[in-house]
């Protein structure tokens, strides 16, 4: 089977990569290049958990070939925190005990980031239905839409 | 063995298509196809990526109406403004598709090509009269929405044929469109009974023209000409109400299954048909 040559980019580093064309971006991501933080939880585009974006849509990497990736941007949740600074969405979903077990949350954090990369001042119901391609099994949920909102909240500055 | 090319012509993805030796598939967003991957639904010994083709993604205003690319996500055709102030019917049906992550991929293309009696965005484009443009080996030709499914899972499309555009015609004032499913949570499930409703009315706002399609009662989307017949000619009255709501009725040929039985599905069809059909003339009336 012939491999493609992919040339991307993952949170802001040119990266190349050589995959079999049944590969998803998510196979990519966590065993090629051992960037094992996005999830995989159904493989069918259902809980969110292997959340990223490319050129700064969110979309679930389960869903996508890696090949697709060639000459596209890739964030992925390695991408959030600077060094051992958080982002403030990670820091509010600690100070909110948004996770429990955990495995949804790099998906969601993902997810929530897209959300207020677009819209700073969302409304509950806006984030609600924003997040509701990410399952969580544990919390409930709404310790994770505090946790947004609190972020959206600080991120605005106030 | 599966092979990937990515074409960057239309010519170049029909050659693609024909000269594949087993299964082709073509690959817009990829929402369903990989799911189908994955389970081994499709086997496909080769997938044409047609996203490298220029303007096989986007929207562009020609003659008054629009042109979507087959492969335009849903998230894109919701941002919008002037699709949404035209088709506010097609762009919510396209948008009810999936999560935030299924619509940064999922297109047009790929909701009608999956052939899924259930599919969201068919009701509302056939209710739009839009067609769509068919690439083959001779050049393209242009289609209408209705003529391509032809059951669950298959559609009329040759082996070396691809949608690339989709088209939604001119409005005369006074129209508007909507579309409506239903299922039994807020969001997120496939639809147990859609209906798209797309009107004209005249200054009074009697209805000169109008179009009505069900989705998920029968094999494929149904386009119900006696139910826009009830409508055309009398104000959305309780007459031309209860004429909508018994064609709907009349047409479907559900399936009984966990989504619904076919006695829920038939009577929900004519509630959908009813409640779609009076927020399209309410839109309509907004434009006069």
């Amino acid at each position: 089977m012939s491999k493609h040559h992919v040339s991307t980019t993952i949170n802001g580093e040119p990266t190349e990569f050589l995959c079999e064309p049944q590969l998803t971006l998510l196979d990519v991501l966590r065993d090629e290049l051992h960037m094992t933080g996005s999830k995989e939880g159904c493989s069918s585009g259902d809980c969110g958990a292997c959340s990223v974006t490319v050129d700064g849509r969110l979309v679930c990497s389960c869903l996508m070939l890696a090949v697709e990736a060639e000459g596209h941007a890739i964030e992925t949740i390695e991408g959030m925190a600077r060094g051992h600074d958080l982002h403030p969405l990670q820091r509010k979903f600690l100070e909110h005990a948004a996770l429990q077990c955990g495995f949804c949350t790099p998906g969601l954090l993902v997810a929530a980031k897209a959300l207020l990369d677009r819209n700073p001042s969302p409304t509950e119901t806006e984030t609600r239905y924003w997040l509701a391609g990410n399952l969580c099994r544990c919390t409930g949920y709404d310790k994770i839409i505090r946790a947004v909102l609190d972020a959206a909240a600080e991120l605005r500055g106030e | 063995m599966l092979a990937y090319t990515a074409p960057s012509t239309v010519e170049e993805a029909v050659r693609a298509l024909a000269a594949a030796s087993g299964v082709a598939k073509v690959l817009s967003g990829g929402t369903d196809l990989l799911v189908q991957l994955r389970t081994g639904r499709a086997k496909p010994d080769l997938i044409v990526d047609t996203k490298k083709i220029p303007g096989i993604s986007g929207i562009q205003e020609r003659d008054g109406g629009f042109v979507i690319g087959a492969a335009t996500a849903g998230a894109v055709i919701g941002e919008c403004a002037a699709l949404r102030r035209a088709w506010p019917g097609v762009v919510e049906a396209a948008n009810l598709i999936g999560s935030t992550q299924i619509q940064g991929r999922a297109s047009l293309a790929g909701n009608l090509c999956n052939a899924s009696p259930a599919a969201d965005s068919v009701p509302a484009l056939i209710a739009a009269r839009a067609t769509c443009v068919v690439a083959g080996p001779n050049g393209s030709r242009e289609a209408s929405v209705e003529s391509i499914v032809t059951g669950p899972g298959r559609t009329s499309l040759a082996r070396d044929e691809l949608i690339i555009a989709f088209h939604l015609p001119r409005r005369p004032p006074r129209s508007a469109d909507a579309y409506l499913r239903f299922i039994p949570r807020t969001e997120m499930d496939i639809a147990v009974v859609g209906a798209g409703v797309n009107v004209t009315l005249d200054a009074a706002g009697v209805c000169t023209d109008a179009r009505v399609v069900l989705g998920a009662v029968a094999p494929t989307a149904l386009l119900v000409a006696d139910a826009a017949a009830a409508l055309i000619g009398r104000a959305l009255d309780d007459t031309a109400l209860a004429g909508l709501d018994q064609a709907a009725r009349r047409a479907c040929k559900p399936i009984d299954d966990k989504r619904g039985t076919i006695a829920y599905r038939t009577k929900v069809a004519g509630v959908m048909a009813r409640r779609a059909a009076a927020i399209a003339f309410e839109r309509a009336k907004e434009r006069a």
